[in-house]
């Protein structure tokens, strides 16, 4: 209920390094691409300059560090870096690989010829504008923002080079999970990646995104990911956020779920000075159900900023959200979450979880657990919690002769393994596993 | 002169057969002629006849004047909350009116419209029951005031605050704009720019107030603002409990009441303010409440919500001393046209404080149920704990309802846990109590007050029944 002073930013403020001058070079780098889609992306330009920056009354932003989310010092990557072959930072058995190094595709392990039979479609963004127009059209950022970040979706929009493309046809299943690994290094870098996952009626199809730095710099990273489920389709998408230590990261994320649909999505936190990941559901038709999960590691003196929303659209719908929360050093965590019930989405069963392990006495959570609902015949309920380790399992480790440091890691995996267990993969449980143990053990 | 006019009684037909009913006890007024007029709109002029009919002294005076800058320049908090708030007319509202500014120490004295406006709703009998004191506030200014010998021989102070700022100055300086202070919020700034009446009330080290002391707040003239200043100290040891009830007519242009109500519970004693809010359906009613509760001490609001068209109120504790205690209990009743916006606040601000927030809200017709809530637990503070439960009902088909908790929690040596659920009338319950010859509006009443019958039962008797009468009345008819 403070007075509302709203900082003044001069015009450079609004948009950094990513002026006019810069959009037009973008432009220009992209000699093949069709009207359509530049007109898009001046739109997307014109929206991202006339929109305001966060100010500290926006009560999507309240609690975040808003004099960390600045655009001054970036510059889009610049020119196609070499390929590198830097391997994914985990090992899983995949259908298919794609490599993004400063958003531009560096390397592929094609689909196979039987999928590819089959009408799979793993592609990068810039095939997909020249075969597949109309399935962007349809689904690339088609969805509002609704979370607080549309200047910095509009900013992905205008300046995106390329990206994932994942298409599977009606009633096809895939196994073996698909793995983009998108890459950005050099001090002052902003990447924009993206990921598109297309799933039609009854196709099956598991997606997992990686975020990696290959050097500890001050990096930028404004990041989309949408994901489609048609009718009876079953996704499940896994990212682990690596970016570097230094690095500003701004994430949205986007899942339509159609009837009968099923949508798992499980988002790994690790890196970024400051990182901020928006999730947004949208249950549109009966029986769709959406499984929101997160873990996050908040190290030294990082801040994770993680806000939700799950919009019931349709009768009989379920979704499912568990966000867990380590907090070490100085580190900060907000979780921000909502469930909007629509009026006649009678039947809806919503269920959102935040849960804070408190493991040091400067580490600061902040939650908002928030519900909007307009129809009586529901099952709603959230909870939150903040608390440190229960002592007396504490003391059981202890008088087991654990040393505290083994002791520490063994309860934070107990209390990570609620989540981590919802997935369906065991590789990619033991992968996910691995990515933890290093950043607690670092 | 005394023409009672029965406001509105059309609303209560067929259409919707709720809305109204709970008003209808409070649905009437007297044409009343005032000695004091402050007239409409509101600038320094205002304030300052107010300030003068009231003989204030100079502090004060210029007190209302720096808040009535502040007001002006702070904007409506619309981000966050109803844009319902930007019809509330600042020019048109009457912000004081009174026949007098002293109170009547006898009911005889008292003048006969306001004595039958407070006979109707049943004011004395209940002070003949079992209160300790009354006061009845009359628009602007208490009419009534009465404490009973025996507990004003222990030294318990209990006045309306226009006599206790006169009367006992040493004390209400010392506390006053403490807890909250003047530029808090737009309305806690409006409010001390034209406050008048309300509750001053001091408890001495020690004394234990065995009945609850009572106040009555009544606006009875149309386009009226009631701001009344409530400030309560228990010094060590003390323990009180104080209860407010409120009525106005049902008229067809919007009232405002703003109140700002501040507690200070010393070393180790008890405060419990209960609240029954019954407004009519005009009233905008936007409240700022707030207790500073010292070592070892208790503060506990219990906060009903049934009338009003718009409220916001967040009773709030501010847990000062080691090993304080917080408490709110909030029911909120949202029927045809209303937005209950309630909630708590509780700022931890020492080790091994602790506090509990339980909420049941009841959304009927297009009503509206928010719970907002802040629990605030800061660095290098150890052992503190909260729990909050937020469960809201949902009655007819596309009733509404919202929780909107805000918790910061610093460090690994708290507990704090927040839930909340949302839920229906069970069909089946319904059902077995039809088949046991029930009807099914008394069946929906009875599975409503089971909803909130373990918080009603902390309240005192006479709230209690009169709760469950209101909530019968509200669910008569609202079924499907």
């Amino acid at each position: 209920m403070s007075a509302a002073t709203p900082t003044v930013r001069s015009a450079t403020d609004l948009v950094g390094g990513f002026t006019a001058e810069a959009f037009a070079r973008h432009l220009a780098g992209l000699p093949s691409a069709p009207l359509w889609w530049l007109e898009r992306k001046r739109a997307a330009y014109a929206l991202f300059e006339s929109l305001p920056l966060p100010s500290r009354t926006d009560e999507g932003w309240r609690f975040s560090n808003i004099s960390g989310v600045t655009l001054e010092g970036y510059s889009p990557a610049q020119g196609r870096p070499p390929f590198s072959s830097s391997p994914a930072p985990i090992a899983v058995e995949s259908a298919a690989t794609l490599f993004f190094a400063g958003g531009s595709p560096v390397g592929s392990a094609a689909v196979g010829a039987d999928l590819v039979r089959k009408g799979v479609v793993v592609s990068t963004l810039s095939e997909a504008l020249e075969r597949h127009p109309e399935l962007l059209r349809e689904h690339f950022m088609a969805q509002p923002q609704k979370l607080g970040s549309a200047k910095f979706a509009a900013l992905h929009e205008a300046f995106v080079q390329d990206g994932a493309f994942i298409h599977v046809p009606r009633g096809v299943e895939i196994e073996k999970p698909i793995v983009v690994v998108h890459s950005a290094s050099g001090a002052g870098t902003a990447v924009f990646p993206h990921t598109l996952v297309i799933a039609d009626d009854n196709a099956r199809v598991t997606v997992v995104d990686l975020f990696v730095s290959t050097d500890e710099t001050r990096q930028f990273a404004c990041g989309a990911n949408d994901l489609y489920a048609g009718h009876g389709a079953k996704v499940s998408y896994a990212a682990a956020q690596c970016w570097s230590h230094e690095a500003l990261s701004l994430q949205f994320n986007s899942t339509v779920v159609r009837r009968d649909a099923r949508v798992q999505s499980l988002n790994l936190h690790l890196g970024g000075r400051q990182a901020r990941h928006e999730s947004l559901s949208q249950l549109q038709a009966p029986g769709g159900f959406s499984e929101m999960l997160a873990v996050t590691v908040a190290s030294g003196t990082r801040e994770f900023d993680q806000r939700t929303l799950q919009i019931h659209q349709a009768p009989n719908t379920k979704s499912d959200l568990l966000y867990k929360n380590a907090l070490l050093d100085k580190a900060r965590t907000i979780f921000s979450g909502l469930i909007i019930v629509d009026p006649d989405a009678q039947k809806t069963d919503a269920y959102q979880s935040n849960r804070n392990l408190m493991l040091s006495d400067d580490a600061e959570s902040n939650s908002l657990p928030g519900l909007e609902i307009q129809a009586n015949d529901v099952r709603c309920t959230h909870g939150a919690t903040s608390s440190r380790i229960d002592p007396e399992q504490e003391f059981y480790l202890k008088s087991r002769g654990i040393p505290p440091k083994a002791a520490n890691e063994l309860l934070i995996f107990g209390f990570f393994e609620e989540v981590l267990d919802r997935l369906e993969s065991e590789e990619l449980h033991a992968a996910f596993r691995t990515l933890i143990r290093t950043r607690i053990g670092a | 002169m005394s023409n009672i006019t029965d406001t509105d009684s059309l609303v209560t037909s067929a259409e919707n057969p709720v809305s109204g009913i709970d008003q209808a006890a409070g649905n009437f007024k007297y044409d009343m002629t005032y000695d004091f007029d402050a007239g409409t709109g509101l600038t320094d002029r205002t304030v300052d006849y107010i300030s003068e009919v009231k003989k204030e002294a100079p502090w004060i005076r210029e007190f209302r004047q720096s808040a009535l800058k502040t007001f002006f320049s702070k904007p409506l908090p619309t981000h966050w909350a109803s844009r319902d708030l930007e019809n509330i007319n600042f020019d048109k509202i009457r912000y004081y009116l009174s026949q007098g500014q002293k109170p009547k120490r006898t009911w005889d004295e008292v003048p006969a419209d306001i004595k039958r406006t407070f006979e109707r709703l049943g004011i004395p009998e209940q002070e003949r029951k079992f209160l300790a004191g009354v006061e009845a506030q009359f628009d602007s200014e208490a009419a009534y005031s009465n404490i009973k010998e025996a507990v004003s021989k222990q030294g318990v102070i209990f006045m309306n605050s226009t006599e206790g700022l006169r009367e006992h100055p040493e004390i209400f300086r010392k506390f006053f704009g403490k807890v909250i202070p003047t530029g808090d919020n737009k309305f806690s700034a409006l409010n001390s720019a034209v406050f008048s009446g309300g509750s001053f009330i001091y408890v001495p080290p020690g004394v234990k107030v065995s009945h609850p002391l009572q106040a009555y707040f009544r606006i009875n003239a149309e386009n009226f603002g009631q701001f009344e200043r409530t400030l309560i100290i228990c010094d060590e040891g003390s323990e009180l409990t104080y209860m407010e009830g409120c009525t106005a007519p049902k008229f067809s242009t919007a009232t405002l009441h703003s109140a700002v109500v501040e507690l200070v519970a010393l070393k180790g004693a008890k405060i419990q303010y209960i609240t029954v809010q019954n407004w009519s359906s005009n009233v905008f009613n936007l409240v700022t409440k707030r207790g500073l509760a010292h070592e070892e001490s208790e503060i506990k609001w219990i906060d009903c919500n049934i009338g009003s068209r718009l409220t916001m109120k967040y009773p709030g504790v501010v847990l000062k001393g080691r090993k304080a205690r917080g408490e709110v209990i909030s029911i909120a009743l949202a029927n045809d046209g209303q937005h209950q916006d309630t909630g708590a606040k509780m700022i931890h601000a020492a080790d091994e404080t602790t506090s509990t927030v339980v909420s049941k809200s009841i959304s009927v017709g297009q009503g509206r149920a928010t719970y907002r809530g802040v629990v605030h637990i800061p660095r290098h503070l150890k052992g503190c704990k909260n729990n909050t439960e937020c469960d809201a009902l949902l009655i007819s088909t596309n009733s509404r309802t919202d929780t909107y908790p805000a918790i910061t929690v610093r460090g690994d040596r708290h507990a704090v846990q927040h839930e909340a659920s949302v839920s229906k009338v069970s069909a089946e319950q319904i059902f077995y109590m039809q088949q046991r010859g029930l009807t099914e509006g008394q069946a929906m009443s009875l599975s409503v007050n089971g909803f909130i019958n373990d918080l009603a039962r902390q309240f005192p008797m006479e709230y209690s029944v009169e709760l469950k009468r209101l909530i019968d009345l509200e669910m008569e008819g609202s079924v499907g």
